[in-house]
């Protein structure tokens, strides 16, 4: 039962040869046997679930239609729940309790969907591994000494270890495709505007972007239709058309465009991971793509000037944790000045990530530093853009490793902020130019580790890389190996 | 160089209203100066002439009339704050004003 796609169970529920309370009865169980070792849930709203589930199983037959009928999914927790408990990872939003449903929330249940939970993710998705959870690591199914990657990795986790057969998370630099890579299944992001933000915890505001996670990239391509479109809510959502995603995977490549950029391959990339993507170019040339070479200059800039941007929008979104409207504030600080207040409430209610970006943030935008650092990035992210558009004069995808390395050992990295963010080198560029980019199983290292090919898009071409991804899919078979903890 | 000391953490930390202990400040002199020396590489790049992206949207959204919308109740705006007053309709704060 947990080995069945999305896409299967929407079939087997809409014919009647599935339950949906048994489908779900079955993820939840698969959550009581893995969860404690792996971590992937903040909440399980096991009660919830079953309800809808029961109501779904009850259905009248206008509801037959319905996209995601009957499919169990985790949901990041940076993703607002009504009156369920949403904490972007941070003990400031231990206690919250949204009022409201997330735009994505809300068309998710409209679809049929049913949520399990909340997924575990770096503190207010800061990070690279779930190390800045406030509530403890999630673990990888494929080797649980080793993080799930981050900050979506609880969502990541929940599918790849067979918990959930779709998931929500988010991403500003990579926090959906890098744990996606690190945990063996597919994930994407969507270009930005694609889907609504209401409702996601903001962090970097002109780079979020929520996006889908599956075992197949048709799942991905399913959840995507369900979630993207047009939200009066949501002033940065584009008003375009949603093209029918699934329709796209036909499996011809033939005359695609692939563009490599081999000089991102020869320098700082484990030998596993770009021996298995430069395999992967050999997949989808033998399906009648044209490989051709494509320049990137300005992409070694990417993490400088992510990090200076991405700093700058968080110190700014986060200044509204202050202890007044919701939240945590400071114990004993009530007959206290204001100012101490929302010092302390500040100092005790974030962990060291979030207060080293709010800090780098600030800097990067006080007096004197703002021309030097915030923009001249915005600057060098112009060029950065330029870059992907003449790229995209010769390609119609462009494959790089998603992430230089397979998973890393827990407590790695997590001495040295640095050495995290230079992880991120081939996935934050992409939401700097606003781009779609997908990530999918392409390989394992000896180790028996996942290795993820990342494939990016132009601007609102989800098709494309979903075509691509789909078709080398065909050809392959790692999508379909599983961890042993299920 | 080092360009981040525990001075400027401080004088950042009071912008950003966040108390630190001393641990917290000698660790992140030292980790943000480490920081920005990386992130100094953009600032060698010749960019005269360069536009700046703030966002990649090239059309910004249009107006919409100023409507009145349902929006949520007194009740559930107060119900996550940490101290309400419900009976005011008001969210406490310790003292502004005056001692």
């Amino acid at each position: 039962m947990n080995e069945l796609t999305a896409r299967e169970i929407r079939e087997g529920v809409a014919t009647g040869s599935l339950s949906a309370s048994e489908v779900c009865r079955a993820c939840l169980e698969q959550i009581e046997r893995t969860d404690p070792r792996l971590h992937a849930f903040l909440t399980v709203d096991r009660e919830g679930a079953l309800a809808r589930a029961a109501q779904i199983d009850r259905r009248s037959r206008t509801e037959e239609r319905l996209p995601l009928l009957g499919v169990p999914i985790a949901v990041k927790d940076n993703i607002c729940t009504r009156g369920l408990r949403t904490t972007a990872g941070s003990r400031i939003l231990e206690a919250f309790d949204p009022p409201y449903d997330a735009t994505v929330v809300a068309r998710l249940r409209a679809a049929g969907a049913i949520v399990l939970g909340k997924t575990n993710c770096d503190e207010f998705a800061m990070g690279s591994s779930t190390e800045n959870s406030a509530y403890g690591a999630s673990r990888n199914p494929w080797a649980p000494d080793r993080t799930p990657g981050g900050s979506s990795g609880g969502s990541a986790v929940a599918v790849a270890s067979r918990a959930a057969p779709i998931a929500l998370g988010s991403d500003t630099g990579g926090s959906v495709r890098q744990p996606a890579a690190l945990c063996g299944v597919v994930g994407m992001k969507p270009s930005y505007g694609r889907v609504s933000r209401y409702g996601l915890v903001a962090f970097a505001s002109s780079l979020d972007q929520i996006g889908p996670f599956g075992r197949t990239v048709f799942d991905a391509a399913l959840l995507l239709g369900v979630i993207a479109g047009h939200d009066p809510a949501d002033s940065t959502s584009a008003q375009r058309p949603v093209p029918d995603f699934t329709a796209a995977l036909a499996g011809d490549i033939r005359g695609l465009r692939v563009g490599v950029v081999r000089s991102m391959l020869e320098d700082g990339v484990d030998e596993e991971v770009a021996r298995s993507v430069l395999d992967a170019i050999d997949v989808l040339r033998a399906r009648g793509a044209a490989i051709v070479d494509v320049p990137l200059p300005h992409a070694r800039f990417a993490i400088p000037v992510y990090y200076l941007i991405a700093t700058a929008e968080a110190s700014s979104n986060l200044a509204r944790y202050d202890g007044v409207r919701y939240g945590f504030r400071a114990p004993g600080t009530d007959n206290a000045d204001l100012r101490t207040m929302y010092e302390q409430t500040r100092a005790q209610g974030f962990g060291a990530e979030v207060k080293r970006r709010i800090m780098l943030g600030t800097y990067v935008l006080s007096a004197g530093y703002y021309e030097a650092y915030y923009l001249k990035a915005q600057q060098v992210r112009t060029l950065i853009r330029q870059d992907y558009d003449a790229a995209f004069e010769h390609a119609d995808v462009i494959v790089t490793p998603t992430s230089p390395t397979a998973a890393f050992k827990l407590g790695e990295r997590v001495h040295d902020p640095l050495q995290m963010y230079l992880a991120d080198v081939f996935t934050v560029g992409v939401p700097l130019a606003g781009l779609p980019a997908l990530s999918l199983p392409c390989g394992f290292t000896r180790d028996g580790l996942p290795i993820g090919l990342q494939l990016v898009g132009r601007m609102w071409d989800e098709e494309a890389i979903l075509r691509a991804g789909d078709a080398y899919e065909r050809d392959t078979t790692w999508w379909k190996r599983k961890p042993e903890v299920t | 160089m080092s360009e981040f000391t525990t001075a400027d953490v401080e004088r950042i930390a009071n912008l950003a209203r966040l108390a630190l202990t001393d641990e917290e400040k000698i660790l992140f002199a030292r980790q943000l100066d480490s920081i920005l020396q990386y992130a100094r590489q953009v600032c060698d790049l010749d960019t005269s002439g360069v536009a700046a992206t703030s966002h990649v949207l090239d059309r910004q959204p249009a107006d919409r009339p100023d409507e009145v919308r349902p929006s949520l109740a007194e009740t559930q705006a107060l119900a996550n704050a940490p101290e309400p007053a419900p009976a005011e309709g008001l969210f406490k704060v310790p003292r502004v004003l005056g001692g």
